[in-house]
């Protein structure tokens, strides 16, 4: 039997009877600043870790297919700051996934240079700094596709054919546990990692430690998106969960906030297609006979989670690849007729381009604002539009030249879009600027997918160096 | 005097109402109610069944992929395909966040 605890412990006090705490202070690292205030509350809590995700697949696929990023390093640099010296002041380890969003090589390579300045700059005694890469050649997935074992799609997305892989830039596998806990076992005190499932840094202390499997994926579920299942709503503040061998407790470090049985119920709802099951390299967790408890005013204890392994190994692909050369054109319309004929008025503006450049090589897109700009074929009130039009017309083309050509016919044309009753023959629309404006290039998803391995590393090389003085 | 009304908004029964990528290829849709008496009702009501969510956002059957009711989180969530991946050319919508707008219009057929 476990010893239970006094109910009325508070997290800010270390106790004695208790398994394992991490720390969490924020679900992206980098995107948003992580808040201090909250973050020093759990520090003096004195966490066994603490840990954090840095990446989304929700910026779109620019950032991967770039090999870029969404955040600014200055942002990146504040988070691992606060983490590196609070983690290395109560000497226990810190992790950190998927670095610089999308986990590439060279955003492990970036922070792990941030790591090395920051211990120097703040002189912090030296240290064992583990890192593992994620990101794969087309070349192996290829090699793969080529013996015979298809890549398979998830989300009804078909098997990955070589035409795709060849539109492909980059690649990131998503790693599970198991480079995270083979660093800690190699004894780094701090762990950069690439592409990772979030869940996976949590629970590979957790499993390391003989925690049940089950509740270590649930606990890394949970953890993941730091306050996000905390109420009332604040993004970036901290909190610390602890898992024990019988239930996993979290608890918000903001004082205003509370982890309430709502408020972490419905965090397993946050950004997935079903609240039952979270998938990871190895398995998936069955959340559906998951019990919730208020356990403390601002902690709920959960329990029941099932582990389910899975029957093969199947790694999670991600990967971007560039489409084209990007601008982007406005144009505004005010008059009612030609807003009852808009679609007359982009055919005419399509056919201009199609007269310059025939129908492919080119995409040219319009998104009309004030019909069904947002919500495109899902918009229910795409026959009541607005008496003004805000429409974004798009030229994306191999070259810069050329895109920028496209958008400019396409945004020109509709200015002399040749309606049959139009009273208004000085000009069809209204400019806000008499140009087409430079884009990022254009990429999009090419892999959203999974593919077979033998063993669950062989993706994800992991190292061990030293920094500090 | 004039009778009782028959319908409540969607929005005077639910505390949150959202939606969000799932995924690259789909996006989730969000109803959290703030407690079970008016999560009972809209459930029992079917205003926002898998067959009222096809018809509130005019697609067929197959573009929903899941459709749950998650008493724990004391919520209705459904989840559809997008029609291309987030972040592709002329997607207006990269993160899927504004895509709940027509669920605020949707009316609650009372018992």
């Amino acid at each position: 039997m476990i010893v239970a605890e006094s109910r009325s412990s508070s997290p800010a006090q270390p106790h004695a009877n208790r398994g394992l705490r991490i720390l969490c202070p924020n679900g992206h690292l980098g995107f948003a600043p992580t808040k201090l205030g909250s973050f020093n509350l759990g520090l003096a809590a004195e966490p066994d870790m603490v840990a954090c995700d840095s990446g989304s697949c929700d910026c779109g696929p620019v950032p991967l297919g770039s090999d870029g990023t969404a955040s600014p390093l200055a942002w990146q640099r504040h988070d691992i700051e606060a983490m590196l010296v609070g983690a290395r002041r109560l000497k226990v380890p810190m992790m950190i996934g998927s670095a610089g969003d999308t986990g590439t090589n060279s955003r492990v390579d970036r922070y792990l240079g941030i790591v090395k300045e920051l211990a120097k700059e703040h002189k912090i005694p030296r240290f064992k700094l583990g890192y593992f890469y994620s990101e794969i050649s087309k070349d192996t997935v290829r090699r793969k596709i080529e013996s015979g074992d298809p890549v398979r799609g998830l989300d009804s997305r078909p098997d990955l054919t070589l035409a795709e892989l060849d539109a492909t830039d980059h690649i990131v596998a998503v790693a599970g546990v198991h480079p995270f806990i083979k660093l800690l076992d190699m004894g780094a005190d701090v762990v950069i990692g690439g592409r990772s499932s979030d869940c996976a840094i949590f629970a590979a202390p957790a499993i390391r430690k003989g925690y049940p499997e089950a509740l270590a994926y649930f606990y890394g579920k949970v953890m993941e998106c730091a306050s996000f299942c905390a109420e009332p709503y604040a993004g970036k503040e901290s909190i610390i969960g602890e898992i024990t061998m019988e239930d996993v407790k979290v608890t918000a470090m903001l004082p205003e906030q509370r982890c309430t049985v709502a408020s972490v119920a419905a965090h397993s709802m946050y950004e997935r297609s079903n609240p039952y099951y979270e998938y990871f390299l190895g398995g998936h967790i069955d959340m559906s006979q998951c019990v919730y408890e208020q356990f403390d005013e601002r902690t709920t204890r959960v329990t029941g989670p099932k582990f389910i392994p899975a029957q093969e190994l199947r790694v999670k692909l991600e990967g971007a690849g560039k489409v084209g050369e990007r601008y982007v054109g406005m144009a505004g319309v005010r008059d009612p007729y030609t807003i009852s004929r808009i679609d007359e008025v982009i055919a005419w503006a399509k056919a201009a381009v199609r007269e310059r450049f025939g129908d492919t090589g080119y995409q040219l897109t319009y998104t009309v604002y004030g019909r069904d700009g947002i919500l495109g074929d899902l918009e229910p009130l795409r026959n009541r539009p607005s008496h003004e039009l805000c429409i974004v017309v798009q030229g994306v083309a191999p070259t810069k030249e050329m895109a920028e050509e496209v958008c400019m016919i396409g945004t020109r044309q509709m200015f002399y879009a040749r309606l049959p009753n139009v009273k208004g023959t000085a000009g069809g629309v209204a400019f806000l600027l008499d140009e087409v404006m430079p884009a990022s290039a254009a990429y999009r998803w090419t892999l959203n997918h999974t593919m077979r391995i033998d063993d669950p590393l062989e993706l994800f090389p992991v190292h061990l160096t030293e920094a500090g003085i | 005097m004039s009778a009782a009304p028959r319908t409540m908004p969607l929005t005077s029964l639910a505390k949150t109402i959202r939606s969000k990528n799932a995924g690259v290829d789909k996006v989730t849709f969000d109803v959290i109610f703030q407690d079970k008496k008016s999560y009972d009702l809209v459930r029992r009501s079917r205003a926002l069944s898998r067959e009222a969510a096809c018809k509130i956002y005019g697609i067929p059957d197959s573009r929903i992929s899941d459709h749950v009711e998650f008493e724990p989180g004391l919520a209705i969530k459904f989840t559809i395909f997008r029609k291309m991946p987030s972040g592709s050319v002329g997607d207006p919508d990269i993160f899927g966040s504004q895509q709940y707008g027509p669920l605020l219009a949707v009316e609650v057929p009372l018992p």
